[in-house]
């Protein structure tokens, strides 16, 4: 066998032009074929890290309805859920798998908050003095909010960069005075994620809210939420787990405590429930995985036409090898033997395809990412596959070439000139 | 008795009509004979070849080639056969461009199953054979026709067959080269092979011990042939 595969590779090596021309489908089916999933993979990727928060850890934990994250933006607040106090704030910092845990309230899309003419329409969060460090991020101008703050209902406000550039337009942010629902709120300091890479990205709203237009979140304290929203509205927490590991096990141990705790009846359709960030990256990636896996049945019809190139050229190669096979018979050589040496050939040829198409799919992959900023993420079972299949192409579009060169009559063979 | 004939008919269908190339031919050779066989063009002479070299069937007439029942072998007994038992000699000689003198002797040993060192080892013998061990490294195209030739018989002998087939073996050459390639016959004969050669030459059938003459499909003893 190692004399079969070696005599092949001299073959296609003594053929290098036609050898190449024939394998140059296989090459630009796999090139695109690698491509293709190196961008899949890479979206999905990304997707994943921007929801697991590119290593911040945290996870929201939220009231639901029925299983569907309840919005006080547009419903009214439900019954039988109590306030969650800073005692039990304190006692789940202590839970399995968590780290720290800010209380918030939250609104999207809001309205009725402007600087001058302005209009802001993204999103408002209520939070405690914790929620910064919960969600790693920093003040980078100004001042985040202390206990007293808290504690005298201070009307101050936090924004993010890009709160501070839709609403202020270049302006300084800090000492600006802001209003929302007709209350008049002072900024104090302009916050931003620690890791300047990606946006937080925490569910699955966020997600679209980034892809679309987010003019960016302003917080204020959570006290101060009943004088522009209502007081009862229940809360949201926010969990820094203690890794990436056990930020499901923090998640489900918070919400079973919320359920107990702040749920008056165990049967209510109102449940505290973690957002389950791995579900929620399945369900984007599915998303984008639809539109790119149309492009791989583009890439195996060239593939495809690829494997009856290399038949039509494994055709014409044993007629061009006649006399060759006819002398191997006759002197010996069972059919078997003379299929085996076809199908060797077929399949170095194509495998050899298939590795330069690897090669080439990476490296064009590279280029379009760093060209196109397209994310990609080369998948090294990926190229695996690619290779094997490849050579499973050139078996079995090797095997009308192989058992027409067994089938040959060594008599006429040897006569054919 | 390395191969007995009796009653083979050879026949081919040509545009429908039933052409009959060979005509109840009975043939004996022993071990260590060295026939001839002659006779003018299109009288049949490859075509029995072919069927004494296992590599056609005859359409009749029974063939016992080394014990062996060959109208009833199946194709891969034949090319066990063919590999084992029968070294052939083509008149193009029909080596393999791209392998060296060396790797073309050793090719029969190849399908043969021989393991690669021992399979250089005995086709730098028969290279030795004849006289070919300073040329063991050169391809066809860098060898002369006699040379060829003679590494053709040295993949022929490799295997140390039973019967020696040469369908005019000297038919590609000239004369002189003709004649050191009708000397190794002889000493191969010498040294015990069994030795089947065509020849349209009545000077190098007469190196032969035993001459037989086909005309017309029909194979005698008799010098009939002038
Ligand atoms: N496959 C075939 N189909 C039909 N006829 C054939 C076939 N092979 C050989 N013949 C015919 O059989 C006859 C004998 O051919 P063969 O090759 O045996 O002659 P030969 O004696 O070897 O001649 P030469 O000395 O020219 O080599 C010829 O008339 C040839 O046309
Ligand atoms: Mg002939």
């Amino acid at each position: 066998m190692a004399e079969n595969i070696s005599l092949a590779f001299q073959g296609i090596w003594g053929h290098k032009l036609r050898s190449f021309l024939t394998m140059l489908g296989i090459i630009i089916g796999i090139a695109s074929l690698i491509t293709i999933v190196a961008t899949i993979n890479g979206t999905n990727q990304q997707i994943k890290e921007n929801l697991i928060g590119s290593g911040t850890n945290v996870i929201n934990v939220n009231l639901t309805q029925n299983g569907y994250v309840y919005d006080f933006s547009y419903s009214s607040i439900p019954d039988g859920v109590h306030a969650i106090t800073e005692e039990d704030r304190v006692y789940m910092e202590t839970l399995k798998g968590v780290d720290s845990v800010s209380l918030f309230r939250k609104r999207q899309w809001v309205d009725g908050v402007y600087y001058k003419d302005t209009s802001f329409n993204g999103n408002i969060y209520g939070t405690d003095a914790h929620f910064m460090q919960v969600n790693s991020m920093h003040i980078t101008d100004g001042r985040g909010f202390a206990e007293e703050d808290l504690y005298e209902h201070h009307k101050i406000a936090i924004v993010d960069a890009k709160a501070a550039s839709s609403l202020f337009a270049g302006n300084s942010a800090v000492g600006s005075i802001i209003e929302i629902k007709g209350e008049p709120f002072v900024v104090v300091g302009i916050c931003a994620p620690d890791t300047t890479s990606e946006p937080v990205i925490n569910n699955l709203q966020d997600y679209y809210m980034y892809m679309d237009t987010s003019s960016g979140t302003i917080y204020i304290p959570i006290s101060c939420w009943d004088i522009v929203y209502k007081y009862d509205e229940p809360q949201s927490v926010a969990i820094k787990a203690v890794n990436t590991d056990s930020m499901a096990t923090a998640g489900d141990s918070v919400s079973n405590y919320l359920n107990e705790r702040v749920i008056e009846n165990s049967e209510s359709p109102y449940q505290y429930k973690a957002e389950n960030l791995l579900e929620q990256a399945a369900a984007l990636q599915e998303l984008s995985n639809a539109t790119n896996s149309q492009l791989i049945w583009i890439a195996l019809i060239s593939l495809l036409v690829g494997g009856i190139g290399v038949m039509n050229i494994m055709l014409v190669s044993v007629t061009e090898r006649t006399k060759e096979i006819g002398l191997k018979i006759a002197i010996g050589a069972k059919q078997r033997r003379i299929r085996i040496q076809f199908l060797t050939e077929a399949a170095a040829l194509t495998s050899i395809g298939g590795v330069l198409g690897v090669i080439f799919g990476i490296g064009l992959s590279l280029l379009l990412s760093s060209v196109m900023g397209t994310p990609v993420s080369i998948s090294v079972p990926a190229c695996i596959v690619a290779v094997v299949f490849s050579m499973v192409i050139g078996i079995v579009f090797g095997l009308v070439p192989a058992i027409k060169a067994s089938k040959l009559n060594p008599i006429d063979a040897l006569r054919y000139e | 008795m390395i191969l007995e004939m009796h009653d083979i008919c050879k026949d081919y269908t040509m545009g429908g009509s039933i052409v009959h190339i060979l005509k109840n031919i009975d043939l004996t050779v022993d071990e260590n004979e060295y026939l001839a066989i002659m006779g003018p063009s299109g009288s049949g002479k490859t075509t029995l070849m072919n069927l004494i070299g296992c590599l056609d069937v005859p359409t009749s007439g029974s063939y016992v080639f080394n014990g062996h029942d060959i109208p009833s072998c199946s194709p891969n007994e034949l090319a066990d056969i063919r590999n084992k038992d029968l070294g052939f000699v083509f008149q193009t000689f029909h080596l393999l461009p791209k392998l060296s003198a060396l790797e073309n002797a050793a090719l029969p040993l190849l399908y043969g199953g021989v393991r690669k060192a021992e399979r250089l080892e005995m086709a730098f013998e028969a290279l030795k054979t004849v006289g070919l061990e300073d040329r063991v490294d050169f391809r066809p195209d860098q060898l002369s026709g006699g040379q060829c030739q003679r590494v053709a018989i040295a993949r022929a002998i490799v295997g140390k067959p039973k019967l020696l087939l040469a369908d005019e073996p000297t038919g590609a050459l000239d004369s002189a080269s003709g004649k050191q390639v009708m000397e190794l016959f002889a000493q191969l004969h010498e040294a015990g092979s069994t030795i089947i050669m065509i020849t349209h030459d009545q000077k190098i059938a007469d190196h032969a011990e035993n001459v037989k003459y086909i005309y017309d499909g029909v194979l005698t003893g008799g010098a009939l042939y002038e």
